[in-house]
């Protein structure tokens, strides 16, 4: 059936999420933007003891989906997308964990983002100096090491979301794509689960970046750093019996798709998160106005309607657009169906709508929405990141591409 | 829940619906616009559907099942055929729908059942005026009492006027709201002359001038302090929204299979992202204004009022429908601008949705 009505437990969560991102996350909001690299302890803390999946604190039971899923991280990200970013969550490393890895190794890493007894974060290391969008490019380098049955990785990651704290903090893991056989392409890249402390891997400096500045987003190096033969994910390194086989086909080797399968899980997300930033634009636009008395009609004779009333249109539909594509991508997720084209149309749709909401908000706002004294000006910087991470407005477009002209990467570069 | 899945019920209409435009809508949409004529037996087969009378009153004739949800998906699959001839085969419901929301008793049995069970349109709903600034919320036609009678000044045009239409229900204000006024195709004082545009060429319309027509106290829909009509400009804006998208899905159908042929360069200009890239704006575009006019509709079906919900989507379709066509034409490039091949057609249609008010009801 078609419909707009989200669930009982889904309302539940947009309310107290809400309040979250209004009474936790924006009164700190400007102070992180400041302070680049420092953590929000405040707010980690907050979210590790009341927040985490399975705090006595949090009254938002199990997801009900991952169109929930969604509305929580839009409801965040209204909040701030930095602090977001800063959650002690599994984030993006939990996101291959679960699409990538096995029951086992889901238990494994997973746990402690419930049990442990301090905030711990996950992260997922793809990108390299010279291998972003191209990442079949990837030139970090997986060896195995069959005398201790151990993976021996070697390269440079950057632009690793939470990395700081996912690869300084017991308990939290890096998950970091290499290839084990370069002259295999894309087929050789496997992902490999790294936990934080790992001797061989290091921290060797955080991004200075233009918006979402409470987030860490690291530089690592791996140097003969080892982990243990079941942390690749999804496959263990020999070949498997039948019956093997037989008891769990999640075990197969997905390989580089199984890795980019992630991306069909997170890109709904991102683009959640994209939404939530251009809604807190276009909230205190639509309020600031309202405060100064100025009408916003959506029923204005054709004549009389204002630049800014139909500029505030403009937006509203961009954004509801882009709100209901991933909702769409997130709905089709929970339902088991393929959703690689609508994960992508909607990361797209969001990314750019909400670079330009705000940078319209911005101008509509005259000096005070250039200046510091408001957060409009940060949500901008903010938003801008959306259509770059998680694959840029770009290479979504060439997967949309691919799909609706049943093309292979190979017709279609 | 948050869905996006068709009931079982609406899948079935849509693929009877999407098979009767294809074999039926489509292949008539050039001829139809070069000759400026409906095709002669369309509106019948097209009434053996029961598209419009599914959602009137059973009482009268109906299926009584209204759904703006399934009304959406409908006028998709129509206007994916032709918008002209969709505009001509759901044009009953323009008088059908007002008269089963807000008609008396007596309007209602006077009118629905000659609705439903004739093949040809017997009424027709007047909105938009012939000037710039055509306001559907506040029309320059009057209405105004003279003893017991209401008598009407003014101007309408796009309205729909095909072959045995008897009754036209006119807006107008009257005092400061909007009323609806059921006139006799043949009033004193009301003239119809024909009236064409840039594109959809085949749907008859008419411009209507009312020059002091008199109708009885009774002619006011819902009756003498009849209801405030703006929850119908909703309505039409969200069926247009749902045809605009059938238009520019039609457009990018279109363009996306020529990409893939249309060799240059030794290979197909699908295969250069300058094309690809534009085929995959337009997809998205389409998608998501294809999910405002399904939340619109949602809303409408719910009984809250959606003027909002309505005029974003009727807002989005507008700019998308246009760029899609436009880009399709541009796909195509010089056999895009002629009219051997449909997307000129569809881009003169979709501007159409820059003026269009209430040419279809959900």
């Amino acid at each position: 059936m078609i419909s707009f009505d989200p669930t009982d437990n889904s309302q539940k969560a947009r309310d107290w999420y809400r309040k979250m991102a209004l009474e936790q996350m924006r009164p700190i909001s400007r102070k992180y933007d400041e302070e680049e690299h420092a953590l929000p302890v405040e707010w980690v803390d907050w979210y590790w003891n009341n927040a985490r999946s399975g705090a006595p604190g949090n009254p938002v039971g199990a997801t009900d989906g991952f169109v929930q899923v969604c509305i929580q991280a839009e409801e965040l990200c209204f909040g701030d997308a930095a602090l977001y970013l800063r959650m002690p969550t599994a984030a993006l490393g939990g996101s291959a964990v679960g699409a990538a890895g096995t029951q086992e190794q889901r238990d494994k890493f997973l746990r402690p983002f419930r049990e442990a007894g301090h905030p711990i974060w996950g992260a997922m290391a793809i990108t390299e100096p010279n291998a972003g969008s191209d990442s079949a490019a990837i030139q970090t380098t997986a060896r195995f090491d069959e005398v201790t049955q151990e993976w021996v990785l070697n390269g440079t990651k950057i632009f690793c979301t939470a990395g700081e704290g996912a690869s300084q903090v017991e308990g939290g893991f890096v998950v970091v794509w290499a290839t084990v056989d370069k002259s295999l392409g894309r087929g050789g890249i496997k992902s490999f689960v790294v936990p934080a402390k790992t001797p061989g891997m290091r921290l060797v400096g955080l991004e200075k970046k233009m918006g979402i500045r409470a987030s860490d987003t690291a530089t690592l190096v791996f140097e003969d750093c080892r982990v243990p033969a079941g942390n690749l994910l999804g496959r263990p390194p020999k070949p498997k019996t039948e019956a093997e086989k037989a008891s769990d086909p999640r075990t197969g080797d997905k390989g580089f798709k199984g890795a980019m399968a992630t991306f069909d899980a997170s890109r709904p997300i991102v683009a959640a998160m994209a939404v939530g930033v251009g809604r807190a634009a276009l909230d205190f636009l639509v309020e600031e106005l309202g405060r100064q008395g100025v009408p916003l009609r959506c029923d204005a004779p054709p004549r009389e309607v204002t630049a800014l009333e139909r500029d505030v249109l403009d937006m509203q539909a961009e954004l509801q657009a882009a709100r209901l594509l991933t909702w769409r991508a997130a709905s089709m997720m929970s339902r088991g169906k393929s959703n690689n084209l609508e994960a992508s149309m909607a990361k797209a749709k969001a990314g750019l709508a909400v670079t330009k909401i705000t940078q319209k908000a911005v101008e509509l706002l005259g000096p005070p929405g250039y200046s510091k004294k408001l957060l409009v000006e940060k949500w901008m910087r903010d938003a801008k990141i959306n259509d770059i991470y998680e694959g840029t407005q770009q290479i979504n477009q060439l997967i949309v591409a691919r799909r609706i002209l049943d093309y292979s990467s190979s017709q279609l570069r | 829940m948050i869905e996006f899945e068709p009931s079982e019920e609406q899948t079935l209409i849509v693929e009877t619906v999407r098979e009767f435009a294809k074999s039926e809508v489509r292949p008539l949409s050039r001829e139809s616009d070069e000759s400026a004529k409906l095709p002669g037996d369309l509106l019948a087969r097209a009434h053996e559907l029961g598209l419009v009378a599914i959602g009137l009153p059973a009482e009268f004739g109906g299926g009584g099942t209204r759904s703006a949800v399934t009304g959406a998906l409908v006028a998709e699959e129509l206007a994916h055929g032709d918008l002209a001839l969709a505009l001509a085969i759901l044009a009953p419901s323009l008088l059908g729908l007002p008269v089963a929301d807000f008609g008396s008793d007596a309007q209602k049995a006077a009118l629905l059942p000659e609705l439903i069970a004739s093949p040809a349109c017997t009424g027709t709903l007047a909105v938009v005026e012939p000037r710039f600034d055509s306001d559907a919320y506040r029309p320059r036609t009057t209405a105004r009492r003279d003893g017991s009678d209401w008598v009407l000044d003014g101007a309408k045009c796009l309205v729909p006027w095909l072959d045995g239409v008897e009754t036209v229900l006119v807006l107008a204000r009257e005092g400061e709201s909007l009323a609806g006024f059921l006139v006799p195709a043949d009033a004193p004082g009301l003239g119809v002359t024909p009236d064409a545009y840039m594109g959809v060429r085949a749907l008859p319309l008419a411009e209507l001038k009312l020059t002091g027509v008199r109708v009885p106290a009774d002619a006011r829909l819902g009756g003498v302090t009849g209801p405030d009509l703006r929850a119908l400009v909703a309505r039409g804006r969200v069926g247009l929204a749902a045809l605009g998208v059938g238009v520019a899905r039609a457009a990018f159908e279109l363009a996306r299979d020529y990409a893939k042929e249309r060799q240059a360069f030794g290979a197909p200009i699908a295969t250069k992202q300058a094309i690809a890239f534009k085929l995959a704006d337009m997809a998205i575009e389409l998608d998501g204004a294809r999910l405002l006019t399904w939340e619109a509709a949602w809303k409408l079906d719910r009984g809250e009022d959606a003027t909002r919900e309505a005029a974003l989507a009727i807002h989005q379709v507008r700019r998308v429908a246009l760029e899609v066509c436009d880009g399709a034409v541009q796909v195509y490039g010089g056999h895009g601008y002629v009219r051997e091949y449909l997307p000129e057609l569809l881009l003169r249609n979709a501007r159409g949705f820059a003026c269009f008010e209430a040419l279809t009801l959900l």
